[in-house]
This record gives structure tokens, sequence and C-alpha cells, in this order.
């Protein structure tokens, strides 16, 4: 059976912390940072578990500001 | 397979297109106006049509939206986009001409010229943002304001007796025959994302095919207008806005 992993880049300064891509992700490997804060105050968006990503991009599809890049690979064998 | 193997350039399925640039949007965190801009910028680059583009700003939130997608832009006074971006499609008739418009914009004090450039069938694509709200100047009254919604101008909710019924502008306009394509979207989940993606798509195309006046209203939220959370004000908006403004074609001429 093929195998489905992915990973995702957040542009941690550009985030606003809107917490959109935190409900979106169907494996909750997205959260907002407790503490720490970008440039601009927000408390931006970080992947806490990315070993549980399947690169469906649905963070980054309602992403309000284009700060997410995500991979994926199908290992088909 | 490590994380850095993964993300390797030829691995991306998503990612900022690249005619939105870095300038920092100034809408509030969650606003719909982000998606909305990614997915017009996502489409124009899909149609290789970034050359040929103008787009036409309105006043209100999306005043600045020319700092935003890396296309041609012109600033209309306050509800004119529509008047002017029949002029740029006479003029232009080969362009790919697109107005962006809020509620306040488009509903309000643009009636007239939307109403009329609909029904005059010009061949533009009409892209219309419907928070039910003022969001720029402080959350008033807008004419799509929902029954007994509070906003800063409504304290005590929407009262019909007093500030008259909720415009559904769409509904209008897709009786009017001039307009070719019109529908209701909205970009609350990646799904719908996806679906009002293929709504302005299809829009622009028949603006290029000089069909007739398209029109794709965004079901949006204005988290600071609301006072929510960008979470509770997509909840807010599945649970009250779409009552009255489902989602769907209400119109398209292709599929007749």
């Amino acid at each position: 059976m093929a195998r489905i992993t992915g990973a995702v880049d957040i542009d941690r300064e550009r985030c606003k912390g809107c917490d959109l891509c935190v409900v979106a992700c169907p494996c909750n490997v997205l959260a907002l940072q407790a503490k720490d804060v970008n440039d601009r105050g927000y408390h931006y968006a970080v992947d806490t578990t990315p070993e549980a990503c399947i690169g469906c991009a649905a963070c980054a599809t309602v992403c309000p500001d284009g700060c997410i890049t995500v991979y994926r690979v199908v290992d088909k064998s | 397979m490590t994380p850095e193997e993964i993300k390797n350039p030829c691995n991306i399925v998503a990612a900022k297109p690249r005619l939105l640039n870095d300038n920092t949007m100034h809408y509030c965190p969650g606003c719909s106006h982000g998606v909305v801009h990614k997915i017009i910028a996502e489409v124009v680059e899909e149609m290789g049509a970034e050359h040929i583009t103008i787009a036409i700003a309105p006043v209100g939130c999306a005043v600045m939206a020319y700092n935003y997608i890396d296309v041609d832009w012109i600033e209309a006074a306050h509800g004119r986009a529509p008047a002017i971006a029949t002029a740029v499609k006479r003029l232009n008739p080969s362009r790919l001409v697109f107005t962006y418009q809020g509620d306040g914009d488009l509903a309000a004090i643009g009636t007239a010229e939307t109403i009329h450039a609909a029904n005059r069938g010009e061949n533009i694509a009409i892209i219309f943002i419907n928070n039910g709200i003022y969001g720029m100047t402080g959350g008033q009254m807008a004419p799509t304001t929902l029954e007994g919604m509070v906003t800063s101008t409504t304290p005590y909710g929407r009262n019909v007796e007093l500030n008259g019924y909720p415009l559904n502008i769409t509904d209008l306009l897709a009786r009017l025959p001039g307009t070719c394509y019109v529908t209701r979207q909205s970009v609350h989940t990646a799904p719908a994302v996806r679906k009002a993606k293929k709504a302005i798509r299809e829009a622009f195309e028949n603006s290029m095919k000089g069909m007739g006046t398209s029109v794709v209203e965004i079901v949006s939220t204005c988290v600071s207008g609301w006072k929510m959370t960008p979470e509770k004000a997509n909840q807010w908006m599945e649970e009250n806005m779409f009552d009255h403004y489902p989602l769907g074609d209400l119109k398209n001429i292709n599929k007749l």
C-alpha cells in the first residue's frame, strides 16, 4: 500500500496566529505557539507533531496570509 | 523519510502563489479577504493572464488590494468599480477585467453602478465579499446586515421596521438578463475554498469569452466587526449567514 508522508513549512514572520490552519488540520499536526511570538507579536503556528502530517494541504488552503508551504511524498513501495 | 528529505521543492503541493507578493496584508488575523486574494492570485496565475489582467479595487478594507496581488489595478471611487470596469473592458476587450468589492461598496453606495453594469451585460467579473458589515470604518450596519444582527450602529440588533430588510443583491443580479453566471460561495473550509476558486475561474473565463457579467459572491467573516475569534466567526457564519445567503449557483447559462 502506498504510504503518504507530508511536511509543512510555516513562514512564522508572516503568520498572524489566526488559528484557522489548526482548526482545518485533520491530523492535529499544528498548534499555535503558547508563549513565543513573532516580530509583530502574534502567536505563530508551528507543527507540533510533524510525523502525523499527510500533506493534505487543508492548512495552506484556508490560510488567509499564504504562509504555509506543504510538501507531500507518496511512497509506492 | 526525514523532514529534510520531504521538504524538497519538487514535493511542493501547496504554497503561496507567485502573484501574491511579499507585503504583509493589513487585514486582521483570520480575515476572509486574505483567502480570496490568494485564490484570485492562483486563478490568474493558472490562466496565465497576469499580463492582461486589469483589476478594479474598491473602497473598504480591500482598498489596498493593489499592494498584494501583482497585477495591474485601478482604484475606483466608492462603489464605482463596475463603472470603471465597464470603461476598461470596452476600451480593452482582450483584457481580463474584474472588480473586487465589499458589501458596503457594492450593495450600498454602488448599487446603481452594479445593477446597471450587470443589466448592460458588461463582460466583466465581479467578486463580491459579503460579510454583512462595514468592516473598515468600525463595524456599522450595511444593507446586507442580517435581521437582529448587532453592529456598532444597531446595538440592539437590526430592526427591520427601522432599518429595513437585509438586501440580497446577488439574487437581484441573477434575475437580470445581462448576467451569465451568478454564484454564492464561501471560504470557511478547505473544500469551500476549492469551490470558490473554481467559481472565480469560471467567472474569469466567462469574462474573456464575452458572455456577460459574472458575479461571484463570497459570504465572508469580519472577525473584528463581529467581535469573535476567526473560528467562532466561521461557525457563526455557518449558523446564521447561510440561512439568508444560501451557497450555490443562482444562475449559470453554460449549464442551461
